[in-house]
């Protein structure tokens, strides 16, 4: 088994998708090494997807390169970082963990995620958060159209721009902007920012890696609530 | 539903290499589209006053020899012609659509699968792999190509029905995703342009459309500009012209697309997979296409 | 009758259900929100019959001749099939439409018998996958309560693209039954009007369908079969897509197919009805030479062993019942009638699964009107009802000769009106002439 040791002094094991199938480095990471504190590094990803999905215990899991749709696939418990781009769905319906991108994400990062901490360096892509169910998302760059479609728990912050149709059908999950949203979807609306979410704010951002930037320059979105029950009124936004 | 691939040189330096980095990615889209394959390969533009026809006969015994020998005799024309498989390269003076015609006319199992001065189309029923080993795609030298890998959604698996489609002089597209107003516009540029449709494929309607729109004088990125108003439905599109290149993804943007740019080349995939063996790819800029925004390299702007 | 006034005609356009309808709609400027399925007259199984046999063909003596009915499904890639003893499941149906006690039952009633349940748009609860040996999970655009510990508790994977109520809409549930529990499983405010999204949020398309299929694959070790579920929207290629993308079992939803709650111009104006999207899907499994390789589970409007038998003929593998179920479970049962007028509606019309104020206990949140349905003996009706379906199946199939009931071959079927030829393909009776074929 190649590996070695990190500067924490943990044994290190490396998963080269070289040499080996998708299906042999994912039976490991989710099999039998499951001591926690277990340290995983998965070289020349070549943009495979489904990899890393469905891990389900406190390892850590380190993928030298880009990776294809679904990385980190309903993760729960592992912490995944990934030293370049994801592909499609990164870290979708995250139970818990963390998963960590240091570049760009496509579409669907975090969807319907229900737990964790999803933090992307780069940008994200159309449609992030989308039908989020209660994890937290941190975007240093900005965010595609669509974000965070029919949320309805947890929260997206993010450090950019946010792209058209923010937040559109939203239930009760939360948004943060620094930059600009100048197109809300239907039933998104600025609210107050109020103590406790520059509280929540400090918190993500301490997590994500940015505790120095100034948690008072952001704005807060969430569901006017207006399109919860069928209505004659709403019937513009149908 | 498909893969789709797309390699423009920047540099005139890797263009003997253009098939070995092309054929990878390709194949690597298989899993895309298992159906059928085809490339658009821009090389070797035919001397002034000389059209570029490629053509497709089912039958590996077909006599082209004595094709082009009607076709000569008929059109006072001399015509250059080469194999590849079941394709065969014309080269001849005259007109490209007499020529077109001609030869269509000669055998009504022949197909043209593009004509113009540079472009030349191959495509086939199989896998990836095979389409691309039955053309010798690896050793093909050139400035840019398109290629495209098919699941077929309402269709015919057919060699007509496979990507790219040409449907004017050195023009060709490749579509990954479903159109869904093709029906009326087919029926619109049939009727009031003159266009010849040869299938029942949505894409061909998006590669008559945009070569409608450039014939009426706009540039290839304002075709494409104008497809976003008129063309509904899903979609990724790239394009090729003689010596340009071009990305459009539909406003909703749910099919997957993947740039990458070096000082030496552009690159375009459905999938990352399709671009790591690019030379420089781990340097390169690697990004997402914004959704209804038109990217073009070269060409007239 | 006897005060009719034969001097009034009422228009055929403007029957009474369409003068209320536009009533109904002036008055509140909202579009008809209901559930089952299509009411309206379509062609359905009932228009064809068996042929039987007599001097050409022989038959086989009831039970004492086996006539076998048991189906492998998932074979294709996953290493652990789903093995049913009747070619019959019961089709995805959410615990939040349906009461925790009506889950309960229909696990209790279909594993008596050896076949399978489905959950539905809502998540797994325990007491269904307590109670249901074989349980397939619906993966669903909106994924409410997905988790990947019950995805790998289920026995197969059913990934919802459409149902036939419905095809292109997704689902929803009204605020009557958005009680605590539905809403904490949903992670939805209590008492809202649920709306679900119409695509998946993380693929549109059989190709990338084809990536999101790997994934559930790797997530369970390639171990569980995996179902696509389309409504019929264009049958032909949308089985011949699915099975592109790595399906191991495609369901075809017809028409007819039921629903807890959507528009009523969805249900009865969208999707072909179970008849002819049959044919359509079976064509495209020959044609990729994956018929009985891939199996094509059919719903939609399966009331009978008759109407089994007929799907069966036609290329199916098996059939999903939904509505039906719930009736062999005691839905509007006329013992309620009193009850359901008090909701302005009767006994035998289901005008009352969105409202959520089921007499029965069975589309209800209401635990006083839950309790009403005793899940044991409810199991047990529904496994007679399954029986007397197998029996009935079997019956036919030993008519035709057949030691399996998937022996039965359109070749055994005539058609009584010529749409009904058209459309399964099968010669009108008496004649040898299949409308549409030469």
């Amino acid at each position: 088994m190649p590996g070695g040791q990190n500067s924490g002094g943990q044994n290190i094991e490396v998963l080269d998708l070289s040499l080996m199938p998708l299906r042999d480095a994912n039976a490991r990471l989710q099999g039998d090494a499951k001591s926690a504190g277990a340290f995983f590094k998965v070289i020349n990803p070549r943009g495979a997807h489904a990899l890393a999905c469905g891990l389900d215990s406190e390892i850590e899991v380190e993928v030298e390169g880009h990776t294809g749709y679904y990385c980190a696939g309903m993760n729960k418990l592992a912490r995944v970082v990934i030293k370049g781009n994801a592909g499609q769905g990164v870290a979708e319906n995250m139970m818990s963990g963390e998963v960590r991108v240091t570049g760009d994400v496509s579409q669907s990062a975090g969807a319907t995620a229900h737990g964790g901490l999803l933090v992307v360096e780069g940008n994200a892509a159309a449609r992030c958060g989308i039908s989020l169910k209660g994890g937290d998302i941190v975007v240093k760059g900005n965010v595609g159209h669509m974000s965070m479609f029919m949320a309805q728990a947890g929260t997206l912050v993010v450090l950019g721009d946010a792209g058209d149709a923010l937040g559109d059908s939203l239930y009760e999950a939360q948004i943060y902007v620094r930059g600009s949203a100048d197109n809300l979807g239907a039933d998104c609306v600025e609210k107050e920012l109020r103590e406790e979410h520059r509280e929540k704010l400090r918190d993500l951002l301490g997590k994500a890696g940015c505790s120095d930037v100034d948690v008072s320059e952001f704005k807060r979105f969430g569901s006017a609530r207006a399109l919860y029950n069928f209505k004659p009124d709403n019937v513009d936004a149908y | 539903m498909c893969g789709i691939v797309g390699l423009y040189l920047k540099t005139s330096s890797l263009k003997d290499r253009l098939g070995a980095m092309f054929t990878p990615m390709l194949i690597e889209m298989t899993d895309r589209g298992p159906d059928s394959a085809g490339v658009a390969v821009y090389h070797a533009p035919a001397s002034e006053g000389q059209v570029k026809i490629t053509a497709f006969h089912p039958d590996p015994g077909f006599d082209w020899a004595a094709l082009a020998e009607a076709v000569s005799s008929d059109l006072g024309v001399t015509i250059e012609h080469h194999a590849n498989d079941t394709h065969h390269v014309l080269i001849s003076g005259g007109e490209a659509e007499a020529l077109e015609d001609a030869i269509e006319d000669y055998d009504p199992l022949l197909q043209v699968m593009s004509a113009g001065t540079t472009i030349e189309i191959y495509k086939e029923t199989g896998l990836p792999e095979e389409v691309a080993e039955k053309f010798g795609l690896k050793d093909m030298k050139g400035s840019h190509a398109v290629g495209h890998t098919r699941m077929a959604t309402e269709s015919a698996v057919t060699t007509a029905g496979s990507h790219p489609f040409s449907t004017g002089l050195d023009l060709c597209l490749v579509h990954n995703g479903s159109l869904s107003n093709h029906n009326r516009l087919r029926e619109h540029l049939a009727t009031h342009r003159g266009i010849e449709f040869k299938t029942e494929n949505d894409t061909e309607v998006a590669a008559a459309y945009v070569s409608d729109k450039m014939n009426a004088g706009r540039s290839l990125h304002e075709a494409l500009e104008d497809s976003i108003k008129d063309l509904d439905g899903f979609y990724t599109f790239v394009v090729g012209t003689r010596d340009g290149f071009a990305v459009l993804r539909d406003p909703i943007a749910c099919k997957p697309a993947v740039l990458a740019e070096t000082d030496d080349y552009v690159a375009f995939a459905s999938e990352y997979r399709a671009l790591v063996d690019l030379p420089g790819i781990e340097t390169a800029k690697v990004w997402e296409p914004e959704p209804a925004v038109v990217y073009s390299w070269g060409g007239r702007a | 009758m006897s005060d009719m006034n034969w001097s009034l005609r009422e228009s055929h356009s403007f029957d009474r259900n369409t003068i209320a309808e536009i009533r109904r709609a002036a008055q509140t400027g909202l579009y008809r929100i209901r559930g089952f399925g299509a009411k309206r007259q379509i062609p359905t199984l009932d228009d064809l019959v068996f042929l039987g046999a007599s001097m050409s063909r022989y038959p086989l003596e009831g039970y004492r001749e086996k006539c076998d009915t048991s189906v492998t499904l998932g074979a294709r890639y996953a290493s652990k099939p789903i093995q049913l003893k009747i070619p019959i499941t019961i089709a995805g149906m959410s615990f939040g439409s349906l009461s925790a006690n009506a889950k309960e039952a229909l696990g209790r009633g279909a594993s008596e018998v050896g076949t399978s349940t489905t959950t539905g748009d809502g998540g797994m609860t325990p007491e269904e996958r307590g109670h249901s040996t074989q349980l397939v999970y619906q993966y669903l655009p909106s994924r409410y309560g997905m988790n990947p510990d019950d995805v790998r508790k289920a026995d197969a994977i059913e990934i919802v693209v459409g149902q036939g109520a419905k095809p292109g809409g997704g689902g929803m549930l009204l605020g009557q039954k958005i009680t605590e529990r539905v809403a904490e499983m949903r992670t939805l405010p209590e008492g809202i009007d649920q709306r679900s999204a119409c695509r998946h949020p993380d693929w549109t398309g059989p190709d990338d369908l084809a990536i999101k299929i790997l994934e559930l694959r790797e997530i369970t070790k390639w171990e569980k079969p995996i179902y696509i579920k389309c409504g019929a929207a264009r049958p032909y290629y949308d089985t011949a897509l699915a099975v592109k993308a790595g399906a191991d079992v495609v369901v075809m939803d017809g028409m007819q197919g039921g629903t807890a709650a959507t528009q009523d111009v969805f249900i009865e104006h969208v999707g072909l009805p179970t008849l002819a999207a049959i044919p359509l899907a079976v064509q495209a499994l020959k044609d990729l030479d994956m018929h009985r390789k891939v199996q094509l589970i059919v719903g939609g409007g399966i009331r009978s062993g008759a109407d089994v038998a007929k799907a069966l003929a036609l290329g199916a593998d098996a059939v999903s019942i939904g509505t039906a179920a719930l009736i062999a479970l005691g839905d509007n049962d006329p013992a309620f009638e009193e009850d359901y007028k008090k909701l302005g509606t009767r006994a035998g019309f289901w005008e009352d699964y969105q409202d959520g104020s089921d007499p029965a206990g069975i589309t209800t949140q209401n635990p006083e009107l839950a309790k009403r349905l005793d899940p044991v003996k409810a199991g047990r009706r529904l496994a007679n009802y399954l029986r007397v379906l197998t029996l009935e199946t079997q019956t036919l199939a030993r008519a035709n000769g057949k030691s399996h009931v998937h022996n039965m071959e359109p070749e055994d079927l005539a058609a009584l009106s010529v749409e009904a030829a058209a459309m399964a393909g099968v010669p009108l009776a008496g004649t040898s002439w299949i409308p549409g074929q030469s």
